[in-house]
């Protein structure tokens, strides 16, 4: 009888020649990276909107982010907490820095050259940090309110990752909120279809131009400040990220919010399965999507040709 | 006139170089001026900004590498499997990105480049974090003996004029004025019965082909391959060498090439000097900061140095051509 039990069990929980709790936990961190890659191609495409630029510094901007918080609790003391406000609001300054001082002057210019500045910037932020961090990891811990983790029956789930999806399922679904139904959401669909003729109407383009910018590279810190604890803090994580969000927005296409958020979460999930499945290929299967896609339908699942 | 002896100048400085500097550092120079001008074909000529270069530079440099050493081919047939492997993965890559415009081209490219440097990292024969060393540099045609450095520069010189006169050839051809058409005006040239994705496909192939054997090259010289040819950084490097000699100048590249590897070995020695001059320890660490420094001229020359070194001296000739006339 105890035998038979144990085998039902067994049965029951392996889906595939998988055990189901390593499958699910793997998803769960799929998920996790899909969160991130949402956050980040959230950010890129409403700044692409507004501003034409493709914002190759903002992987780094997700790294000052996280390297704000664990500089924040080694050097300061400030806990998890603070560092989740206060960091995106420092790099959401510097990003209107940034802004001011040099994109402004290249909007009438090629859109390459928006990139080619951002390299730039992303090149000197990353040197600079490894001038000083080297290229190691440094490790920053979950915050004692989301240790440990809750057995739900089926899995257990470590609250810190189940964080980490809820809370950025709210920040994009509350940017998707402002951007698609309220006035000052109008505004900069407005001004993202026709600047010249909104300006007409009295609205101050060139702050909200500056004010989007600041609002995307500070949601990109937000995500970084989210990853800390997951992954360790180093100066390069930033930089391989943002080449894998460019595949997701060229997946996704950048012409919808909510599209760039769906796709960014499914990759993480796709990309969750491919490592259970073949871990061969986790590291290349967003690519070979994305190559996939370009061939079936080349304007992105979402996109519309601009 | 003036330009034929300049260009014999030039060439004499070139060949009686290995004599004063360091031959290999010159092959290294050369090597990349070669990969700068096939970039150059794209973004100078044809208006594309590919951020994937390092893929067709590094991935011939290893087939290339694997070739000599491991299937111990001779010298010229591993020099010609680089630049088809270059080839071939720019013909991949230009049937992909090509479907998409402007931005979009580059972020596919710089996708797919990190795909296969994924790949370079994973597959055994790369060597991955060690890279693929001990590469033999054999005999050209069977007969000439490459080991002797002096000997590999005159090889490796024909090799670069070979691939530049090229690169200029096409660039004067019928098909390169297509493909300024296609840069200045695409709506127009595909109004004028222009197939424009072909132009842009063979020209991204060229470029991939003339890449490849400048890696492919780079990996004779060096005697080994290593994974900073296939990351992005060589991506970015070919686009600041490019660029700071001038986008669409014929020699501005491989002014902005020669520049850019003098920076990169010299930093050091700039840096100490700087130190001394300004009693500032700090800049005794330059060396060690590639790529702050790399970036801070990327911004430079993105906010105020736009048409590069030979774009603005060619500016500065214009203007006096121009008030001399009236």
């Amino acid at each position: 009888m105890v035998i038979f039990t144990h085998l039902d069990e067994r049965v029951f929980m392996e889906l595939f020649g998988i055990p189901l709790q390593a499958l699910l936990s793997q998803l769960l961190l799929g998920l996790v990276n899909g969160s991130f890659y949402a956050m980040l191609s959230l950010g890129l495409a409403v700044i692409f909107g507004l501003l034409n630029v493709i914002n190759f510094a903002h992987g780094t901007l997700y790294m000052l982010g996280a390297f704000l918080a664990w500089m924040g609790l080694s050097y300061l003391g400030l806990n998890y907490w603070i560092m989740l406000v206060v960091a995106p609001i420092l790099v959401g300054a510097f990003g209107i820095l940034i802004e001011k001082t040099m994109l402004r002057w290249l909007y009438k210019l090629d859109h390459l050259y928006g990139l080619l500045l951002t390299f730039g910037i992303t090149l000197m932020i990353e040197g600079i940090f490894r001038s000083i961090y080297g290229v190691s990891g440094q490790p920053y811990s979950v915050p004692d309110l989301l240790q440990g983790a809750t057995n739900l029956g089926f899995m257990v789930l470590p609250n810190y990752r189940a964080w980490v999806v809820v809370a950025s399922l709210i920040v994009c679904f509350a940017t998707w909120f402002v951007i698609e139904k309220t006035r000052l959401g109008a505004y900069l669909r407005a001004g993202t279809e026709n600047p010249k003729l909104v300006e007409a109407f009295g609205i101050n383009v060139p702050l909200m131009v500056t004010l989007t910018y600041g609002f995307g590279v500070a949601l990109a810190a937000f995500a970084g400040v989210l990853a800390a604890p997951v992954i360790q803090v180093s100066p390069l994580m930033g930089s391989n990220l943002i080449i894998t969000v460019f595949a997701v927005v060229v997946i996704g296409g950048m012409g919808s919010i909510l599209g760039s958020i769906l796709t960014g979460l499914m990759l993480g999930l796709i990309e969750g399965l491919t490592r259970v499945f073949y871990p061969e290929l986790s590291a290349t299967v967003v690519f070979i999507i994305m190559a996939i896609v370009l061939m079936v339908r080349p304007a992105g699942l979402f996109g519309k040709e601009k | 006139m003036n330009k034929k002896i300049g260009i014999a100048v030039l060439l004499i400085l070139l060949l009686a170089a290995p004599f004063g500097i360091y031959p290999v550092f010159l092959m290294k120079m050369l090597c990349f001026a070669l990969f700068a001008c096939a970039f150059n074909l794209l973004i100078g000529y044809t208006g594309l900004l590919s951020f994937g270069h390092a893929a067709f530079f590094g991935w011939a440099g290893y087939m290339c590498g694997q070739a000599l050493k491991v299937w111990g081919l001779p010298t010229e047939l591993g020099l010609i499997i680089g630049t088809l492997v270059g080839a071939l993965i720019g013909l991949v890559m230009g049937l992909l990105a090509i479907r998409r415009q402007g931005i979009y081209f580059t972020m596919i490219t710089l996708a797919l480049a990190q795909m296969l440097f994924f790949v370079a990292l994973q597959m055994p024969f790369t060597g991955g974090e060690d890279g693929l060393q001990g590469v033999p540099r054999g005999k050209l045609l069977g007969f000439l003996s490459l080991d002797s450095d002096m000997t590999l520069y005159y090889v490796v010189l024909a090799i670069a004029v070979a691939g530049f006169a090229l690169i200029v050839r096409t660039i004067h051809s019928p098909f390169g004025q297509v493909l300024k058409a296609i840069k200045e005006n695409e709506p127009r040239a595909i109004s004028l019965g222009y197939d424009v994705a072909r132009y842009k496909l063979l020209a991204f192939v060229l470029s991939a082909g003339l890449a490849g054997l400048a890696g492919a090259t780079k990996t004779l010289v060096l005697g080994f391959e290593t994974l900073t040819d296939v990351h992005w950084s060589m991506s970015g490097l070919v686009v600041l060498m490019t660029l700071v000699g001038g986008l669409g100048t014929i020699l501005g590249p491989i002014v902005g090439a020669v520049i850019i590897i003098m920076l990169e070995n010299k930093l050091g020695d700039i840096g100490s000097w700087l130190a001394n001059a300004t009693s500032i320890d700090w800049f005794n660490t330059l060396g060690d900061s590639v790529t702050i420094v790399t970036g801070f001229i990327f911004i430079v020359c993105v906010l105020a140095f736009r048409k590069g070194i030979v774009g603005e001296i060619q500016a500065l000739i214009g203007k006096g051509q121009a008030k001399s006339s009236h």
